[in-house]
């Protein structure tokens, strides 16, 4: 009936895991209680959980990855101490059952679970308004991402509390993934979780590809977008031709496990090769689908608090694109040791070091936007400033890696994980802290607090620098990665410095927290009337705060590459239209949501060899998107005279802004 | 922004003084006692030297034109609409060329030099060491010498080593830091590695590439002694009463963790292509199927064949 589950699977004995269930589940629960006392749940249901809007459906994939951010650094945290403690006699306190566990999570969690919402999230928000448009092209299949990602996320969490995670790492090597090596279901929900993921992926990639380059305003050509939206482009991209081969890797390795096949196995014509081969295919990709978005906030963030259109647009353009065809061409890079020839491994080194020749220009291009600029160092800005030489740092790393007989001995030590830490941290996480405090006031009509932001901006950063140094000298001290435990003294003290440096960085999430919560109370005092606080240049600037769920009320017409900051000085930006016209917007739906419940339900079997509730819940996958494609009632229509109300409404705030304005310079 | 100039700096300056003040034994990979590990150390003292050409300059200009075009300062330069210069995009875009041509060569040279299938060039013959690793420790035999051992490599300093390299588990990848490359060993397959040591001395031998439960106790002792050491070693090991036999393999085989050293005084004749070879044997019988969900199916193949 159950499958493999049974009681067993719930891990009583271990009350590290207990403690995290039991806290989380109450943390659940006093939420769920708050909601029902204050009597939100129609709200939610209304306005968040059936909403097709994509401000809102950003915001959600937002909310998913700081809480995953929450559960990852945990996982860091465990780890960290764990390495401060297990030297020579003791083990620490973490059996290498358990953290081995625990360094799968963090991995698959920040990078999937973690970095994917919150650059979807911040695609969602932004790119529409920055393309002058009112939705995305495909706002259902928006919404079933967004579930499917929830519904990733969900087992992951799950297999806390039921089960275990996969013992084998994110990237999850064969032939350690095949039942022989990992018998248990932890490896299933890792193959699951990413599966169902990596769908959502797939679907955001086509659906952003396909809103920007159809549904730009008029007079946008694609070599007058916003850097965002180009890195976004470039992003999608790689998103619908890596994700595939994920899918396909996972499928085979799912075949292996579930039917017997030797895809990966050892013996009987099974290839591990393949795996990593085909694993990193998709995973070299992945970091720049996560980065590239990163790179279009800085040089949003940069041009603006410069004050300064951003210096060699195209040769950012260029220099972005020129990522994109290089990423798919360095994947060996990640296993020079495995007996290769020369010519193999020279062929993939000297492609990687080239992609280090366009993030060179695009590193200068922003020192040179700064160049003459008027800099207000506000805390966006301070995250780009941070990024730009710390990125250096972890680039050079990068390029050493990329020399094979220098990856002969740096390969799989501590070395590397300061490298692509260094690489993800201040520029993916940086890029998107940055993007959070950039566009939040557009998202939410109120600016964060600067004096909470900057405080975490220094412990992040410090905490950074102390974390991860050490693991660059514990690589030339030749510790590997992944150690439960370890024998040499000599690393003992570098380990300690890096445990503290991830408590420095938890006192910075504090200060994250701290932040949205005193900025969330002062709310009204921090009202943004005009929509544009920071003095924008790119579209998004151009709409109210919060946007109106139409965005414009009439569509922009472009004229520059920093359409708004061109509106402002013709003086057009502001001007009233005459007349509106009625506009049609996509209804809310309870199928999106409904069909990532049905997703986890069926991953969660799948895990479980529940093959009954697989099958049901897979008609129910099935059933909802042939319902939804049966609908041809879909949008709902909001007058001229609605629109006109809303936006008289803007106009006046406008006004009163103009009028406090002009009061505070007398 | 001084502050935040300060931490970089703060940043870059406890890394230098890391370096100085860790006692320079202890970083293995640049206090080599091979001639491959050295080399490797000046590809990577070289390539930083290159790189340290574009990144300075990323450093000072980091700093510098924040705190130079910071609002406050009015005096300075102001062009809102200066957007493009060609002399900059030329120089750009070529000085970051320029330094990866530059070290498109010294990959070009260097990986073709110290490609690990490739034979020291050297006065004596290579010692001929085959390693094998299992779940979780290493076995070495020696064939020359038709003796084993289990988690401790003993070999002479100044000789070649010419290894072969596989493993009876999921991947693994064999590495004595000191010594230089690392190289995976994979089931069914077999890899090869070419490493000597200049001194007598005793180095770490590891598992850099994580294989699961015993994974960090998956190291051992490389033990580089003179020949006439050498010799006497190869002597005693011949005494010993314990002989490599399938048997004794399949009992070694089982995963264990902390397994001690042992040595064999003879070893049956072609195990290591026989280790490799039961995974490509095409008229092989499908491993046993133990339990529902097949855990632990091939422990006992060899038995069964033995």
């Amino acid at each position: 009936m159950f499958g493999k589950l049974t009681f067993q699977a719930i891990p009583y004995h271990n009350p590290i895991t207990m403690g995290a269930v039991v806290g989380a589940m109450l943390l659940g629960i006093i939420i769920l209680v708050l909601i029902t006392y204050f009597r939100k749940w129609p709200y939610l249901w209304n306005e968040w959980l059936t909403s097709l809007d994509p401000k809102r459906i950003g915001i959600m994939y937002i909310i998913l990855a700081l809480v995953m951010l929450l559960r990852g650094f945990s996982d860091a945290i465990m780890m960290r101490a764990q390495q401060a403690l297990a030297v020579g006699a003791s083990q620490g306190y973490l059996p290498p059952d358990h953290f081995n566990q625990i360094f799968g999570a963090h991995g698959s969690i920040m990078i999937v679970f973690m970095a994917m919402p919150f650059l979807t999230g911040l695609m969602n928000i932004v790119v529409p308004q920055q393309i002058g448009s009112r939705d995305v092209a495909f706002p259902f299949m928006n919404a079933v991402s967004l579930w499917l990602t929830a519904a990733g996320a969900l087992l992951v969490m799950t297999s806390l509390g039921i089960g275990e995670f996969s013992k084998a790492g994110w990237s999850g090597y064969a032939p350690l993934t095949e039942r022989q090596y990992s018998p248990g279901t932890g490896v299933d929900y890792w193959i699951w979780s990413f599966q169902i993921a990596g769908a959502a992926s797939l679907m955001s990639g086509i659906n952003f590809l396909v809103t920007i380059l159809k549904m730009r305003a008029p007079g946008m050509k694609l070599m007058r977008m916003p850097m965002f939206v180009w890195t976004t482009l470039v992003t999608n991209v790689l998103m619908i031709f890596a994700f595939p081969v994920l899918t396909v890797a996972l499928l085979l390795i799912t075949l292996d496990r579930y039917l017997g096949m030797h895809f990966f196995t050892n013996g009987l014509g099974g290839n591990m090769m393949m795996y990593t081969n085909l694993f990193w295919i998709w995973g070299h990709p992945e970091v720049y689908i996560v980065i590239l978005p990163a790179f279009g906030i800085f040089s949003e963030v940069v041009a603006t608090f410069s004050r300064k259109r951003l210096f060699g647009y195209t040769s950012l353009v260029y220099a972005t694109v020129a990522i994109m065809v290089l990423s798919f061409c360095v994947w060996l890079h990640h296993f020079f040791t495995m007996g290769a020839g020369p010519n193999v491994n020279i062929a993939f080194g000297i492609s990687t070091m080239l992609i280090a020749v366009p993030t060179g220009v695009k590193i200068f291009n922003w020192l040179f936007t700064m160049y003459r600029g008027r800099i207000r160092f506000t805390t966006p800005m301070y995250w780009t400033l941070a990024f730009i030489s710390t990125f250096a740092l972890g680039g050079m790393a990068g390029v050493l890696l990329s020399v094979p007989p220098a990856d002969f001995v740096l390969h799989n030590s501590l070395f590397l994980i300061a490298h692509f830490h260094n690489m993800l941290i201040p520029g993916t996480l940086f890029g998107f802290f940055a993007g959070y405090a950039y566009w939040f006031p557009k998202a939410f009509g109120f600016p964060l607090s600067e004096k909470w932001g900057k405080r975490a901006f220094w412990c992040w950063l410090i905490g950074f620098y102390l974390a991860f140094i050490p693991l660059y000298i514990l690589g030339f001290m030749g510790m590997p990665r992944r150690m439960q435990h370890y024998e040499n003294p000599a690393w003992h003290p570098y380990l300690i410095v890096a445990a503290v440096g991830t408590a420095v960085i938890s006192v910075g999430i504090l200060c994250l927290m701290m932040q949205l919560f005193v900025s969330i109370r002062e709310r009204h005092a921090r009202r943004d009337m005009t929509g544009d606080p920071w003095d924008g240049r790119t579209l998004e600037w151009a709409t109210a705060s919060p946007p109106a769920v139409y965005n414009f009320a009439v569509i922009p017409v472009v004229q520059d590459v920093d359409a708004f900051w061109d509106m402002k000085e013709r003086d057009v930006a502001y001007q009233q239209p005459t007349k509106y016209h009625d506009i049609r917007m996509p209804k809310s739906t309870a199928k999106g949501l409904l069909t990532g419940g049905f997703t986890f339900l069926f991953g969660f079997s799948m895990v479980w060899y529940i093959w009954w509730l697989a099958v049901l819940s897979a008609l129910g996958i099935v059933f909802m998107v042939i319902n939804r494609a049966c609908d041809d009632n879909t949008e709902y229509v909001i007058s001229a005279g609605e629109v006109e109300k809303i936006e008289n409404e803007r106009y006046r705030l406008l006004a009163s802004a103009a009028a406090n304005r002009a009061a505070e310079g007398v | 922004m001084k502050r935040k100039s300060t931490t970089v700096f703060l940043g870059l300056a406890s890394l230098c003084a890391a370096f100085l003040l860790t006692n320079c034994s202890e970083m293995l990979v640049l206090n080599p006692k091979g001639p491959i590990g050295e080399a490797e150390r000046f590809v990577i003292y070289t390539a930083i030297a290159l790189m340290l050409i574009v990144v300075i300059p990323v450093f000072v200009m980091a700093i510098w034109f924040p705190w130079k075009y910071r609002a406050s300062n009015t005096k300075a330069t102001y062009s809102p609409k200066w957007s493009y210069s060609a002399r900059i995009d030329w120089v750009i875009w070529l000085i970051p060329i320029g330094i990866i041509t530059a070290l498109a060569i010294l990959v070009w040279v260097e990986t073709h030099r110290l490609n690990p299938y490739k034979p020291i060039a050297f006065s004596v013959k290579p010692i001929r060491i085959e390693a094998v690793s299992l779940d979780w420790k290493w076995l070495f035999i020696y064939p020359d010498h038709n003796i084993a051992a289990v988690n401790q490599l003993v070999f002479p300093a100044k000789v070649p080593l010419s290894f072969r390299i596989t493993s009876d588990t999921v991947m693994t990848s064999f590495f004595i830091p000191q010594l230089g490359s690392q190289i995976y060993a994979m089931a069914g397959m077999q890899t090869r590695l070419h490493l000597m040591a200049d001194e007598p001395g005793i180095y770490r031998g590891q598992n850099q590439q994580f294989s699961g439960a015993g994974f960090s106790h998956m190291h051992f002792k490389a033990m580089a002694v003179t020949q006439r050491e050498f010799d006497e070693w190869v002597q005693k090991t011949k005494q010993s009463s314990n002989k490599l036999d399938l048997a004794r393999y399949g009992e070694i085989q089982k995963p264990s963790i902390g397994y001690p050293v042992t040595y064999f005084s003879s070893v049956k004749p072609g195990l290591f292509g026989h280790i490799i070879g039961k995974y490509n044997s095409m008229n092989m019988k499908p491993p046993a199927m133990k339990g529902k969900y097949g855990s632990a199916q091939r422990k006992n193949s060899l038995s069964e064949e033995s």
